[in-house]
């Protein structure tokens, strides 16, 4: 009993075939484009590969690179495929090919499939890396003078101008760590000492930030030093200022951004699935419906085409069968200590009998 | 004497014209290119507009648009004629409007080598136009509770930062305005009211900058305010201290990078009238040709091709006679232009009357 049995007349397969050829070849573009999305995810996450810290993320950008490639790869051996398939002779090359293929495609398919769900998933292994990634490059500010560290500082002044956005939860952020290098503090002044002695770990704390969390939509000229301040100020009070610094912290900012981008890139590959698991079925049903030709005889009659031969369970179950077979064969028998080159009767021959049975004796008949 | 004479038999004619034709297509896509780039320039002048005073550079682009919206026009025009071209039916229609076609490609082709020389010629105004603009922005910086000025903060904030420049011509243009707004000056401390009566003017000038003027590359965090002033902060000297802000002034920017963006497209203009130019000789080419072998009795046989029929200084003082017979047709004519011939007699005695009683004022 076949799984979705159809009718396919001589019209009805050339057309399904040619429909065929076309879809495949849509479908390598589809695998470009996955190949692109995959690319330019790669470059935006190296962008700021300073401010993450290295974790599992880059395996996303990885994997739709790779089942771009070999998309494109499969659809286009598909669309020769089933470009021969109009013609039954041509077919007869691809015979022992196509049912490899079909299978080795419907697994990669399960590998698109992951792929999709990677994109969604992976929102909080992003978090962890931004927040420890920023956390760092803000201890790290100070020190332009320290070889590979040293525009880190252009780095997270630009982040903060272009993303619009102030430390890492918000401006406070930049209160608690020192991001002004010794080389530019006077140790001599009473006042900078006394900061100094102020916390336990002896660094610079002020609240003040840089120059790159100024937010320009505001209407005065930016207050980025004694910002808890009200009196240093004119006509300031820093609890109902939201105009002078950027409010967002860039660690959500950018959260959101890679999130976007992902979830949109995830939604094109799951657009990309179901159209390549419908391809898939469309050869299915040709190869199944050629199959049935080539066992009738005749290239010109009607044929059927299904998913599967007998119900799903009955396939599973000789699938399975075959494949305990093939591991049964390979198997040593321990019986010889695992030397093959005693001679055992293999179970795997076909039982002709026992070896030494002596002949019948025909004197009784006679 | 023809002008380039060549031959052509009726394959070659068919050559010519499919050849043609689609070069007439990939004429309307290079129209096409020119209206889009037309289109880009324009948009990008359109977005620093609040920074420039006149608005004489966006002549560049308006001309761009429309040599590109009439080289599409024209060009399509010219597979048309392609396509009639070999068959003589449907071929005379078109002789009286290949006059006029030959007339408005070489219009087009001036309009843009125009539009090239123009992208020089015009760097002048832009540096002045971006000049008194920016000057006005800086002046108004402050004035974020005027309404029609509100936005110049941010405008110029965002300017400074996006093109990394800071003032007119360099950073000490901001010591000579007052850019913080009187609102956020609190008129009873000493250090203000003295700043305030330092100048004539009663403005509030001070040795600092905005924020938007500092460097990003620097390796201390950024220096606004006593910029002069070395003592007023650790290890920093004015007159060496290259990093701290943006150097150059935001008219010499924006100046570049106007510069720059005409200049890289004058290749792809000069390419663009090289095509039409070859568009306008092949089909000239063509149209002799097919005229030509229509002439013959045997209308498959060889034709002349040519692009004068006559050399360069007869066909010109034959264009010129022409048009002077169409302006001389228009203009009225003191002879009567239909006498009969009763009347001329009558038109005769009358002028002599009237010659011969003196008129008041001689």
């Amino acid at each position: 009993m076949a799984v979705l049995r159809v009718k396919f007349t001589k019209t009805s397969r050339d057309k399904l075939a040619q429909l065929l050829w076309i879809l495949n070849w849509i479908s390598v573009v589809t695998g470009a484009i996955l190949f692109s999305l995959g690319i330019f995810l790669k470059v935006e996450i190296n962008k700021r590969a300073e401010l993450m810290v290295e974790r599992d993320i880059q395996y996303v950008p990885n994997m739709l690179v790779a089942v771009g490639l070999i998309a494109c790869a499969i659809n286009f051996l598909g669309g020769k495929i089933c470009y021969d398939c109009v013609d039954t002779t041509k077919f007869l090359r691809w015979k022992l090919i196509i049912l490899p293929y079909i299978i080795f495609t419907f697994f990669f398919t399960f590998c698109m499939l992951v792929g999709a769900l990677m994109c969604y998933t992976m929102h909080g292994e992003l978090e962890e890396s931004l927040n420890v990634g920023l956390t760092e490059a803000m201890r790290f500010y100070k020190d332009t003078d320290t070889p590979g560290r040293c525009f880190l500082k252009r780095t997270v002044d630009m982040l903060q101008i272009h993303f619009q956005c102030c430390g890492n939860n918000g401006y406070r952020d930049w209160f608690q760590i020192q991001w002004i290098s010794n080389r530019y503090l006077d140790m001599s002044q009473k006042e900078v000492v006394d900061r100094f002695r102020s916390n336990v770990e002896g660094k610079y704390l002020m609240d003040g930030v840089p120059f790159s969390c100024c937010n320009i939509n505001s209407p005065r000229p930016c207050i980025q030093q004694q910002i808890t301040n009200n009196s240093a100020h004119f006509n300031y009070e820093h609890q109902t200022e939201e105009l002078n610094l950027w409010m967002k912290g860039c660690r959500q900012v950018l959260l959101e951004y890679y999130t976007h981008i992902m979830q949109s890139i995830g939604l094109t590959v799951l657009i990309t699935w179901l159209f390549e698991l419908s391809v898939l079925t469309g050869v299915r049903y040709l190869q199944t419906s050629l199959k049935n030709v080539l066992k009738q005889g005749d290239p010109d009659s009607e044929s059927d085409g299904w998913l599967l031969e007998n119900s799903l369970m009955e396939t599973a179950r000789t699938n399975l069968n075959i494949i305990k077979s093939l591991c049964k064969c390979n198997q040593i028998d321990t019986a010889s200590n695992g030397d093959p080159n005693i001679n055992v009767p293999s179970t795997c021959k076909a039982l002709y009998g026992p070896d030494n049975v002596p002949p019948k004796a025909t004197t009784e008949a006679s | 004497m023809v002008l380039l004479k060549m031959k052509f038999t009726q394959q070659r004619r068919v050559r010519l014209a499919q050849g043609l034709w689609l070069m007439s297509w990939f004429a309307v896509m290079c129209g096409a290119f020119v209206f889009c780039l037309g289109i880009y320039l324009k948009t990008e002048l359109l977005r620093r507009d609040e920074v420039m005073e006149n608005t004489e550079i966006h002549v560049v682009p308006n001309i761009l648009m429309m040599v590109g919206l009439a080289s599409i026009g024209t060009n399509w025009v010219a597979t048309r004629v392609c396509q009639d071209s070999l068959d003589a039916s449907r071929f005379p229609r078109w002789k009286v409007l290949l006059m006029a076609w030959f007339a408005a490609a070489v219009l087009l082709c001036c309009l843009l080598l125009a539009v090239v020389v123009l992208s020089y010629a015009l760097q002048g105004r832009l540096e002045e136009s971006l000049k008194v603009g920016l000057r006005n922005g800086i002046r108004f910086y402050k004035d974020t509770d005027v309404p029609g000025r509100c936005f110049q903060k941010e405008t110029i904030d965002h300017l400074q930062m996006e093109f990394r420049c800071c003032g007119n011509n360099n950073f000490k243009d901001w010591f000579e305005v007052q850019w913080v707004s009187n609102r956020y000056l609190d008129f009873t401390s000493k250090d203000v009211k003295d700043r305030i009566r330092s100048n004539v003017d009663g403005r509030y000038l001070l040795d600092g900058v905005p924020f938007s003027c500092c460097n990003p590359a620097s390796p201390r965090p950024c220096l606004q305010y006593h910029l002069t002033d070395n003592s007023a902060h650790y290890n920093y000297d004015y007159q060496s201290e290259e990093l701290n802000l943006y150097n150059r002034g935001c008219r010499q920017a924006l100046t570049d990078y106007y510069m720059d963006l005409m200049n890289s497209t004058g290749p792809g203009v000069l390419s663009v009238i090289l095509i039409q130019m070859s568009v306008l000789f092949s089909l000239r080419y063509l149209q002799t040709a097919v005229e030509g072998a229509m002439a013959l009795e045997n209308p498959e046989g060889e034709s002349e091709g040519y692009l004068l029929e006559k050399g360069v200084k007869e066909t010109f003082k034959d264009v010129k006679a022409k048009v002077l017979d169409v302006l001389k047709f228009a203009q009225v004519d003191p002879a009567a232009a239909e006498p009969s011939p009763g009347n001329e007699e009558k038109t005769a005695d009358t002028t002599t009357e009237k010659a011969a009683t003196p008129t008041p004022a001689s």
